[in-house]
């Protein structure tokens, strides 16, 4: 047989597994069928429901305004997939090309992609993270939960972590005309994804919306009475705070704990894989037979010096995962790399926040367009000279010519005056730890000494 | 190799002998994506260079910034958002979406459904006992400018009057010193006038009174952004006006014309009513009502495909062209309801995206599904129609078509 015929018996009776059946998972699902694949396709997933979207969680649900089941992700076409739903993933084994579950039942494939994105991360004291009242938000049943809490009226809220979840959360308990604090590590609310400039108006915005503040401080305790609902949380500067509600919202872990010992190049990071998203081995060899997508994929952006960057945007989740689909079931001359520029948006204190690009792969920012005093303008983002991203409050319609700038590695700061440009347009450190975040935690050890021994153990770490 | 002097092709399209069908000469003005005329202007022709111009904060919109004056415009009135570069065209395209769209006002065009449905309905009772119909003056004229008229508070016996003010100032937007008389000029001047004086005087009605048409709200409510100035308020109902009805009555008109033209779209229609959101989509990419933007200014040197478009020089941005490119859209010139990623330049696209493009939609799915189930084997009474003179807002003067 040629290649081509194994392929087109491939996509006639193939097999292809998608483990992770969220947004992700269901994109490329519809992707695999619209590409002709006609063989069997088995969607697991570890909660029950049918794949939703999560963006509304940390905002329209939380308003009350969306039912936490109201956000179903709407199907564009069949799928005509067995849906094993309700039981994680446990294993995967490359030498027999079978994925285990949890309950112990094996699913074989020839082509699986894995796309089981993150999980909240929990409150470090398991005892304190049980109390009555304390939160993260990532599911459906969690913002269901939040939302009860929050109609109920809270004397005063708890966002600890002033990420875009938690600010977004943060906001929508002032909408609520809810009293609510913010605890945050870093000087200011999202410094880490935006920089300290962006940092401080976000600072602005959350004061001026009455949010009691509290930046450069730590929780260390969270104090529940004797019903075990949480009352008061303690703080590293020995202050403490009374509230009914804490939200937990500190991040992600990725889900790859179940691919320990697969030999893939899975961890804390998220799993590697080249641009057609096809997944790595823990040696860094590129597997056949296994694709990943969505925000467990860490994939090189040949715009960012090939870096493996891993990304939790709706707008990454849903192309990659088509780019995965395709390359499943196309041969190697037809396959695509997965290169488009990355997506962000968000919505707090009224204002609509979008980003394009990589804005922590910066070492300068410059307001390019607007006024940063009326919350609207666009910022550009430059890293040695070239623009690398551009956020924008409430002025998103301008995003397409970053991204274009950002495309063709244009000259930062961008050099020619346009309408509405701030008078002072100085470029101003991003005061980020600088791209070399980008490639922390992928530790693993060199074993060997001749070429055909050569391997690497992975020094696995799960916080 | 982008740049090449070719004055021919242009002229040609605006010549009006080639308004039944410019689209080969778009697609020998897209051989040249950015085509230097000889009056200094710049010609864009293919879809990536339009969308990266009209995304480009580069590219203003305010004629006050071109190096060499436009002709005929007006000096002293305040330009309406449409002419304006952020942040005043934000302020005032903000301040006016208040009474007209989300987040404030939602459900406004939405709840108009059962009125234009009423509307429509009407105007085609009114075709029985014709022996020919002209779908521009009996149906895709009237329905419109009724619509807008309700909307904005424009009484609508006015008609008759602010037509012929609306005709030269159409009249006037694509004036050429070079082949058109003065006067046709002249009267574009007068007639913007004679509706900025117009709507003042509406206007002057409507402070401290309650009312819940557009001209009323924008008089007497304050945003975030405090009130309108009077001259504002008419700056903006005098686009709202011209802009609420012009494009769609040759939208509706290029609509059913094209419907004609595929008698199978036509009878699909008529069994699968939801092909009418698709193929009103299609057909904004296929026979545009809007075909050219004639005066964007480079606020600053403008780099698009290579080329150096100098501050102060005047571009053209030929929207339908870059619809029908084929190196963005399969088989561009081919009609098809069914298409997929269709991205089209109907309404533009960036800051100035089209602010009636929702009720366009919706006027046209609703005009086109009510002729497509009412009329009884319709045919064209003549093929190609004759068309109106404007070659940027492009359509049938008259549509005659007769039933079996």
């Amino acid at each position: 047989m040629t290649s081509a015929d194994t392929l087109r018996a491939f996509k006639r009776d193939g097999r292809i597994v998608v483990v992770g059946a969220s947004l992700a998972g269901l994109r490329a699902a519809e992707a695999l069928r619209d590409e002709g694949f006609t063989g069997s396709l088995t969607m697991i997933g570890d909660e029950s429901g049918e794949p939703y979207d999560r963006p509304p969680l940390s905002k329209q649900v939380l308003t009350g305004w969306v039912p936490a089941d109201g956000t179903t992700l709407p199907r564009r076409r069949d799928v005509n997939a067995e849906w094993l739903l309700g039981v994680p993933a446990s294993g995967l084994d490359l030498a027999t090309n079978q994925v285990r579950l949890a309950d112990g039942r094996e699913v074989p494939f020839d082509r699986v992609l894995i796309s089981t994105g993150v999980r909240a991360r929990p409150w470090f004291v398991e005892s304190e993270a049980a109390l009555d009242g304390v939160f993260v938000v990532r599911t459906r049943e969690h913002a269901e939960g939040l939302q009860r809490a929050l109609a109920a009226g809270p004397s005063r809220v708890l966002v600890i972590g002033a990420g875009f979840t938690g600010s977004e959360i943060a906001s929508i308990c002032r909408e609520r005309d809810i009293p609510v604090t913010v605890a945050e590590l870093a000087p200011a609310p999202l410094v880490g994804a935006l920089g300290a400039m962006i940092g401080e108006i976000a600072a602005d915005m959350q004061r001026a919306h009455g949010v009691d503040l509290r930046c450069g401080v730590k929780v260390t305790r969270l104090e529940g009475d004797a019903q075990g609902h949480f009352r008061r949380a303690h703080f590293d500067d020995g202050s403490t705070v009374d509230a009914d509600v804490a939200v937990v919202a500190l991040g992600g872990i990725r889900n790859t704990e179940w691919l320990r010992g697969s030999g893939l190049a899975a961890g804390v990071w998220g799993i590697a894989c080249d641009t057609g998203c096809r997944a790595l081995d823990l040696n860094g060899l590129i597997t056949d037979d296994v694709f990943v997508a969505g925000d467990v994929a860490r994939c090189p952006n040949p715009v960012y010096e090939y870096r493996l960057i891993s990304l939790e945007h709706w707008a990454n989740a849903v192309e990659q995962a088509e780019v995965a689909a395709h390359n499943m079931v196309s041969g190697q001359a037809d396959r695509w790399p997965h290169l488009s520029i990355p997506l962000f948006w968000s919505i707090q204190f009224g204002v609509n926040i979008k980003s394009v690009g990589v804005p922590t792969f910066a070492d300068e920012v410059v307001v390019t367009q607007g006024s940063v005093s009326d919350h609207r303008f666009v910022a550009a983002y430059g890293y040695r000279g070239r623009v690398t991203a551009a956020v924008s409050f409430n002025n998103a319609k301008w995003l397409d010519h970053y991204r274009q700038l950002i495309e063709t590695a244009a000259p930062f700061p961008p050099p020619c005056p346009t309408p509405d440009q701030p008078v002072d347009m100085k470029p101003v450190p991003v005061d980020f730890p600088g791209p070399v975040l980008l490639a922390q935690g992928a530790t693993v050890v060199v074993t060997g000494h001749d070429p055909g021994e050569r391997r690497v153990t992975a020094v696995q770490q799960h916080r | 190799m982008t740049t090449t002097e070719m004055p021919d092709t242009l002229h040609r399209i605006l010549d009006y002998s080639s308004r039944a069908d410019p689209y080969p000469l778009y697609a020998e003005l897209r051989e040249t994506p950015v085509a230097l005329q000889d009056d200094g202007s710049y010609v864009v022709s293919t879809y990536r260079e339009i969308t990266d111009l009209l995304h480009d904060p580069h590219l203003s919109s305010d004629v006050r910034n071109l190096s060499h004056p436009m002709p005929g415009a007006e000096t002293g009135a305040t330009p309406a958002f449409i002419n304006l570069d952020p942040p005043e065209h934000d302020r005032l395209r903000r301040m006016a979406m208040r009474h007209f769209g989300p987040p404030h006002t939602p459900g406004l065009v939405t709840g108009l459904e059962p009125d234009l449905t009423a509307i429509v309905g009407r105007l085609i009772d009114d075709f029985a006992g014709k022996e020919q119909i002209d779908i521009v003056d009996d149906f895709a004229y009237p329905f419109p400018v009724t619509v807008i008229c309700h909307l904005l508070g424009v009484p609508r016996e006015d008609e008759p009057t602010f037509r012929l003010w609306v005709n030269d100032i159409i009249n006037s937007i694509d004036y050429d010193p070079r082949t058109d008389p003065k006067e046709k000029l002249d009267n574009g001047v007068q007639a913007r006038q004679a509706l900025r004086q117009y709507l003042g005087g509406l206007l002057e009605q409507r402070h401290g009174r309650p009312g819940d048409d557009l001209l009323t709200r924008l008089a007497n409510d304050d945003g975030p952004d405090g009130r309108m100035t009077d001259e504002e308020i008419i700056s903006t109902a005098n686009l709202l006006l011209i802009a609420g009805h012009e494009t769609t009555v040759n939208l509706i008109t290029n609509g059913m014309l094209t419907l004609l033209r595929h008698p199978e779209v036509l009878q699909r229609l008529r069994d699968e009513p939801g092909l009418v959101v698709a193929l009103v989509e299609e057909l904004l990419r296929y026979e545009p009502p809007v075909h050219i933007i004639p005066w964007r200014a480079a606020y600053s040197d403008i780099t698009v495909a290579e080329t150096v478009i100098p501050k102060g020089s005047q571009i053209m941005l030929m929207l339908a062209s870059g619809s029908r490119d084929p190196n963005r859209f399969h088989d561009p010139d081919h009609f098809d309801p069914d298409r997929r990623d269709n991205q089209h330049l109907g309404f533009g696209s960036g800051i100035h995206l089209c602010f009636g493009g929702p009720m366009a939609r919706l006027e046209t799915q609703i005009a086109l599904s009510e002729l497509a189930r009412r009329l009884d084997g319709p045919s064209l009474v003549a093929d190609p129609p004759p068309y109106r003179r404007s070659p940027v807002l492009r359509g049938p003067i008259h549509l005659h078509i007769e039933q079996t």
